[in-house]
């Protein structure tokens, strides 16, 4: 069986979970083996139940109250307990921020191997064999197993959602382990300012230090909001407080692939392209015809930003 | 207190990328390695406890051959008190957190540092690996971190949509980003020292891994940019936006 953790944020269900759904479907057609997912915490059945639609014919369910708030070492135990009942072959995990800190303590509590940020399936006829993307995108490195058991994260928006209907029938599952004694306790969430998450956007759009300083952001902010898309920056605009950090991606900022990647005003250093190279169309406004952005650009703009945005905008308004 | 850094050596983001003959492995020829940025925080961050005034012995450890003593004088020179080598390749994070998690269980850290994840591999596995190894807790992707008493801190960590304040007991596991510290450039007095800071080597108990790389590829060469002109075709770039589904 493959096992699906149907991550909840604040007893919703979002995309990347979809996305790992589908992705836990096709490996169980792959393996020719069955798919059901573990939820852990608060949720309403009727939110689980949007499972069935990529899928998911069987939810357990296991709703401790010790286990409200998400810790890595409760859950670990929590998912691994469904995996051991349910001799679950591969789990699979959507690579957020809490499935990434999840996955390594489970995959030592099953004994599996691990593989992290897949974008495809492995080849399950052949040890598992995979590719991996290595050393800054500069290689692709195949990896396999010799172990029978997985744990797989699913990288963010890049397995395509398809839709499987079929109806998610949900099990109330008793958690026992009386493991969990080794988290650190949540005390408080600092919500980021309102807007779309980053890994999870579809459209990106991207300023760097060609914006000359934070009071020009209204252009970026403007087409972000115009196309629906989130904000990000490079790494000197975060280190100089122009942005906070949370929008900077790169090598040492959040790492993405989004479909659409709009940058602006950035030149593109090696570590600022680890970050975003696996963005499905690049553009990059730059005035700097030589900008390395360029080389992995698919469509380029050498100009001036505060003449081309605008304008950018207003042709944008003529599809709204 | 005793805080291990857990330092990964990676090729230099901006160096070229090898690789032999049959595909099997990198072509180290000629490839700068550096301490993993990531990893640095971390070590940054343990300095800091040390100016803060705080009574910290900062022990950095990698995992790898001889070639990796120069990225652990690295450590040393930017501030690490000692240094441990375990004398085998660094073959996948399972075979590397056993590793580590063997060789820190009897020895008392109070914490241990590690990297968000390396920058060669981006796995972002061996810390809570070696947290479930060890059996303490873990707190992934930290930007902030202060000792709260001699056995308890608060930690900072970044979660989708914003960041989570948590407390922890110690011992426990952290991997560190950028916003943890600073990096610091070592100066010549730093770097005289850590000629003479004790380099242990350890060897490796017997651990096999779990994941093996059977071969290396390049990536397929991107398609050319198609340039649309600033002053006129600003529009154009609107049309196959539209066209793409994007707006």
């Amino acid at each position: 069986m493959v096992l699906l953790f149907a991550e909840n944020s604040n007893g919703a269900l979002k995309k990347p979970i979809f996305e790992a759904a589908t992705y836990a479907y096709d490996l169980a057609q792959a393996m020719g083996t069955s798919v059901a997912a573990v939820s852990v915490g608060q949720i309403s059945d009727s939110e689980l139940q949007k499972l069935g639609n990529y899928g998911i014919n069987k939810v357990y369910k296991i709703s401790d109250s010790n286990l409200d708030s998400f810790a890595n070492g409760a859950y670990s135990a929590a998912i691994s307990e469904v995996a051991n009942a349910t001799g679950a072959k591969a789990v699979v995990l959507a690579q957020t921020y809490n499935g990434r800190a999840v996955a390594p303590r489970l995959a030592v509590k099953l004994g599996a191997a691990a593989y992290s940020g897949m974008i495809s399936l492995p080849d399950v006829a052949n040890g598992f064999a995979t590719n991996r993307s290595a050393f800054s995108s500069k290689g692709i490195e195949t990896v396999a197993t010799s172990k029978d058991r997985l744990v797989i994260t699913v990288k963010s928006n890049s397995y395509k959602i398809t839709e499987n209907a079929t109806d998610a029938s949900i099990e109330n599952f008793a958690f026992t382990s009386n493991s969990i004694g080794y988290d650190a306790i949540a005390k408080e969430i600092i919500k980021a300012s309102e807007g779309i998450s980053l890994t999870e956007a579809d459209l990106v759009v991207s300023a760097g230090r060609g914006m000359k300083g934070p009071e020009n952001w209204g252009i970026i902010e403007e087409l972000a909001k115009l196309i629906g898309a989130a904000t990000a920056c490079s790494k000197p605009v975060s280190d100089m407080d122009w942005r906070g950090h949370h929008e900077h991606v790169g090598q040492t900022g959040i790492q993405i692939a989004p479909n659409l990647y709009i940058a602006v005003g950035i030149s593109g250093a090696i570590q600022h392209l680890a970050g975003v190279s696996s963005s499905k169309t690049i553009v990059v406004i730059n005035k700097d015809a030589e900008a390395p952005f360029f080389k992995i650009a698919d469509i380029g703009i050498v100009g001036d930003l505060f003449e081309v945005v605008p304008k950018l905008i207003s042709a944008i308004q003529k599809y709204k | 207190m005793k805080i291990l850094v857990c330092i990964s050596h990676v090729p230099d983001t901006t160096t070229k990328i090898q690789f032999s003959g049959d595909g099997k492995s990198l072509n180290a020829t000629g490839v700068t390695f550096v301490i993993n940025p990531n990893d640095e925080f971390g070590l940054s961050r343990a300095i800091g406890f040390q100016e803060e005034g705080k009574q910290v012995t900062i022990t950095a450890i990698s995992v790898g051959g001889a070639e990796v003593e120069p990225t652990l004088r690295k450590a040393l020179a930017i501030g690490a008190n000692d240094a441990v080598r375990i004398n085998a390749p660094a073959t996948d994070a399972a075979f590397v957190a056993k590793q580590i998690a063997e060789y820190a269980k009897d020895k008392g850290f109070d914490l241990i540092f590690t990297g968000k994840e390396s920058i060669d591999y981006n796995g972002s596995m061996v810390p809570g690996m070696l947290a479930e190894m060890l059996q303490i807790p873990f707190v992934s992707f930290a930007t902030k971190i202060d000792l709260t008493s001699d056995t308890t801190a608060t930690v900072l960590r970044e979660i989708d949509g914003g960041q989570e304040v948590l407390n922890t007991t110690l011992p426990a596991v952290v991997s560190c980003q950028k916003d943890v510290a600073k990096e610091r450039i070592p100066n010549m007095r730093g770097i005289m020292a850590s000629r003479t800071k004790p380099l242990a080597v350890v060897q490796p108990s017997d651990n096999e891994a779990f994941v093996n790389t059977i071969s290396y590829n390049y990536p397929p060469a991107k398609g050319g940019c198609t340039y649309l002109k600033a002053d006129s075709e600003v529009e154009k770039l609107a049309e196959i936006l539209h066209a793409k589904g994007f707006i």
